[in-house]
């Protein structure tokens, strides 16, 4: 599918960047082992991997924004390290991100000026990329988001770099503007210059890559030409053996709940999210499937009363509910356990306090509250979730997972229908997430209904009975959690349809 | 429904709007500042250039302390020690020119000018080698320069020559263009190089938003320690300003101006967050907080009424700002 490359460029046995061996660690997190990436002259070279393989850790590396601690680069032939974004950009390397870096309080002109852009350069290839007699002195706020993404990349351009990096850049483009982004990088190509691509779609990496180089766990793991049917290699090489130990522990699927419906959202619109409808009954953990930024924050967020969505309607118990706040859904049973654990709870406060908060607030209304029964009630929530700690302890004291577990507890103790989770595992050890799912399981078999989302695709099936993936804002694929292998989900969260045919 | 969005109509009617959303505020100052005018005159019809005259010599030293802080706003940072800067430079001054002629003084001003911009540029320079909040840090220079300050000179001494005095106080020009006026001048004078420099779009970017300044190049520290330093240079300019209106070196002068600029700068349209705004808000806005007390006098009431007013006056307006914002979005 993609048009047959230039033959003297591949012919070139000189790679126009050699990255090996670059290794990149935050204190005790190692973002990156040892990552390899060589890019030819004149071709557009995919960069994939699962989330937090380390792509853009790589991407910030080659672009001088961050400094690796090993491993070196090499650019036409030269080893080279990039102190600063500008030093790269001399040398000819620029990278478009996903935001855009136009700075939302200056003039366009204002902008181009800043970073010294050549500006007739810029306004050929803004008219390239459909934008023919736009303003400059427009200021970036007052524009929408893929304008801004367009500006961006023309901006880019505009420094004619030898190497463009591509970091996510159609994640926020309606597919016309992506076809002018996929022709500008032909273009590039044609002239001999190179791309790094980087995208969550497969079809795009596909239809535009000459080659994909794969990251996992900050390695990398191989380097694959997706045209010729690479894209099953591609999802393959990022799953990692470690999937088929997953799928063999998730050896009791549940069977699929009968119970009562006790959430129906129908038609739900908030920002990325387009019209989602499903149901979620009691006794059964819902998964919520999705790359980063589908719709699914939006999601939770209206289900939780954080934000009012824009149309469609959220029946709890067979009736419509408005939620102007979260203490409207936690008074109609549904609450919210956020990725980030410090966003819900006091981490300057203990333990009890944290778990009695919820439900202070109710019994004791405005008066005094009554230690006694707020001990009771805490102590018992506490013992369930195996809570490792001294109560009266500070909650910023915890680990992750503990304080993930306080999380929940505050809402056992305090009682609730619906438990929302969104990302409850981030950043938590293997163990404490096993026990995290576990507790979800149980809760769900004592009656609740669960909502979850997970970032890491392999533990829908430990968990949950239904899976439902968003793609797009849209819901695209609905099945047991039987059938939700990884690379089932990662097929469908990609947006492919699922392999029957194969 | 992006291409729509991008291919901006070039209409003058579509163009006269964005300029009035860009503009809007300052324009709305320059209007409250033209309506108490005209109160004024009604409530005292024989208001004249006498009056005119002390307003901008009030106004003075309060638009360059304003000034000093927009800079340092603009930037994303916030600096509590402009008001003891000015007490350093007033004292600092008036230790050196007393008992000397105009010439000698002039030079003792730009030394003066000098050393405080050095001081702010120190402000920045911890702020940014620290890493400590701006707030924190200069809480603290605010202490360390108001020790200064006493130590230069332990209690208020008159003497600021004359003729170093006059630069402000005089008509030189025509009776309603007192020479206070014209000294604002030094303001466009700095900052209109600067602002249309890259170093100035730089302290722009910093304050607007960090990742994407650093992304586009810009050097997050040297832009953030010039800004600093340019706020120092316009509060040592607000402490020359008070020498030559009060004709005073006082070490404790300063007080006031660091918290009315954070006013007048609120007022001006300048936000708070970083990245927007200009400086020709913040002056009219210091004349405004400036003629509030004379309005009082002139109507008979109590001078000290004027801190309440200019609470009230700073929660309206603010309040009305953010009622613009929403009733744009919906």
């Amino acid at each position: 599918m993609a048009a047959a490359p230039n033959d003297d460029s591949l012919t070139d046995s000189g790679s126009l960047l050699e990255a090996s061996g670059l290794a990149k660690h935050f204190g005790p997190v190692v973002a990156l082992r040892s990552a390899d990436l060589r890019v030819r002259g004149g071709e557009i070279h995919a960069l994939m991997g699962a989330n937090g393989a380390g792509k853009s850790t790589l991407v910030k590396i080659l672009t001088g924004a961050l400094t690796a601690d090993g491993g070196t680069i090499r650019l036409g032939g030269r080893a080279r390290t990039f102190r600063s974004t500008s030093e790269a950009r001399k040398a000819g390397l620029i990278c478009v991100y996903q935001d855009p870096s136009l700075l939302p309080d200056l003039t366009v002109l204002q902008n181009l000026i800043l970073t010294a852009t050549p500006i007739s350069s810029f306004r050929r290839y803004l008219a390239d990329l459909g934008l023919g007699g736009f303003d400059l002195s427009t200021m970036p706020r007052e524009l929408a988001r893929p304008t801004l993404s367009l500006l961006d990349l023309a901006r880019a351009l505009a420094i004619e770099p030898q190497l463009l990096l591509l970091d996510e850049i159609t994640a926020s483009l309606p597919a016309d503007l992506t076809s002018r982004v996929f022709s500008v990088a032909r273009q590039l190509r044609a002239e001999g210059r190179s791309v790094i691509f980087i995208s969550h779609r497969l079809a795009e990496v596909s239809a535009l890559c000459d080659r994909a180089t794969v990251l996992r766990d900050g390695k990398t793991v191989g380097v694959v030409e997706p045209a010729q049917g690479g894209e099953e290699r591609i999802v393959k090489l990022m799953l990692g053996p470690v999937a088929e130990e997953v799928a063999a522990e998730a050896a009791s699927p549940s069977t699929p709940a009968t119970g009562a419906v006790a959430v129906e959202v129908r038609d739900l619109k908030a920002g990325t999210l387009n019209g989602v409808s499903f149901t979620l009954r009691f006794g059964e953990v819902l998964g919520v499937a999705a790359l980063e930024g589908q719709g699914e924050k939006e999601l939770f967020d209206c289900m939780a009363g954080v934000r009012r969505p824009e149309s469609g309607q959220i029946l709890v118990g067979g009736k419509a509910r408005s939620f102007g706040h979260p203490a409207d859904a936690i008074r109609a049973g549904l609450v919210l356990i956020p990725a980030d654990r410090l966003q819900a709870l006091l981490r300057q406060r203990s333990v009890r306090e944290n778990i009695a908060l919820p439900f202070v607030n109710r019994i004791a209304r405005w008066g005094p509250i009554n230690p006694r029964r707020e001990k009771r009630r805490v102590a018992t929530a506490v013992k369930r979730l195996q809570i490792d700690t001294r109560v009266t302890s500070e909650v910023r004291r915890l680990s992750g997972g503990n304080q993930q577990k306080v999380g929940i507890a505050r809402w056992l103790a305090g009682g609730f229908k619906t438990l929302l989770c969104f990302d409850p595992t981030r950043g938590i050890d293997i163990g404490t997430k096993r026990q995290i799912y576990g507790l979800v399981k149980e809760l769900a078999a004592n009656g609740s209904a669960v909502l979850l989302f997970t970032s890491e695709l392999p533990e829908i099936q430990l968990a949950c009975n239904r899976v439902i993936v968003l793609f797009g804002g849209e819901l695209v694929d609905e099945m047991p959690a039987s059938d939700a292998d990884e690379r089932a989900l990662l097929r469908a969260a990609h947006g492919l349809p699922s392999e029957e045919g194969e | 429904m992006a291409t729509a969005a991008a291919a901006a109509p070039r209409t003058s009617g579509i163009r006269f709007g964005r300029a009035a959303r860009r503009y809007g505020w300052t324009i709305a100052v320059y209007a409250l500042f033209a309506v108490l005018m005209v109160v004024t005159l009604i409530i005292k019809p024989d208001y004249g250039a006498f009056e005119w005259n002390t307003l901008t010599l009030a106004a003075l030293p309060l638009a360059f302390a304003a000034t000093a802080q927009t800079i340092v706003v603009l930037s994303g940072g916030i600096d509590l020690s402009v008001g003891p800067l000015m007490a350093l430079a007033n004292v600092l001054a008036l230790r050196a020119m007393l008992g000397h002629d105009l010439g000698y003084s002039l030079i003792v001003a730009l030394i003066v000018l000098l050393e405080v911009t050095l001081a702010g540029a120190l402000n920045g320079a911890i702020i940014v080698l620290t890493r400590v909040p701006d707030i924190v840090i200069t809480l603290a220079t605010s202490f360390i320069w108001a020790g200064l300050a006493l130590l230069v000179l332990a209690k208020p001494t008159p003497g600021v020559p004359f003729d170093f005095q006059n630069l402000a106080q005089g008509s030189t020009l025509s009776a309603w263009i007192p020479n206070a006026l014209l000294l604002l001048l030094v303001i466009p004078l700095v900052w209109i190089p600067l602002r249309r420099s890259r170093a100035g779009l730089a302290i722009y970017a910093v304050g607007s938003d960090r990742n994407a300044a650093f992304r586009s190049g810009v050097n997050l520290g040297l832009s953030r320690v010039l800004a600093y330093a340019v706020g120092g240079f316009f509060a040592a300019c607000g402490g020359l300003a008070l020498s030559m209106t009060t004709g005073v070196g006082s070490p404790l002068a300063g007080t006031y101006y660091t918290l009315s600029g954070v006013s007048a700068i609120v007022l001006g349209g300048v936000s708070l967050a970083g990245g927007r705004g200009g400086m020709l808000g913040p002056v009219a806005a210091a004349y405004i907080l400036s003629l509030i007390p004379a309005v009082l006098i002139y109507l008979g009431i109590d001078p000290n009424y004027g801190q309440m007013i200019q609470g009230v006056l700073i929660v309206i307006v603010v309040m009305i700002g953010g009622l613009g914002v929403v009733l744009r979005r919906a």
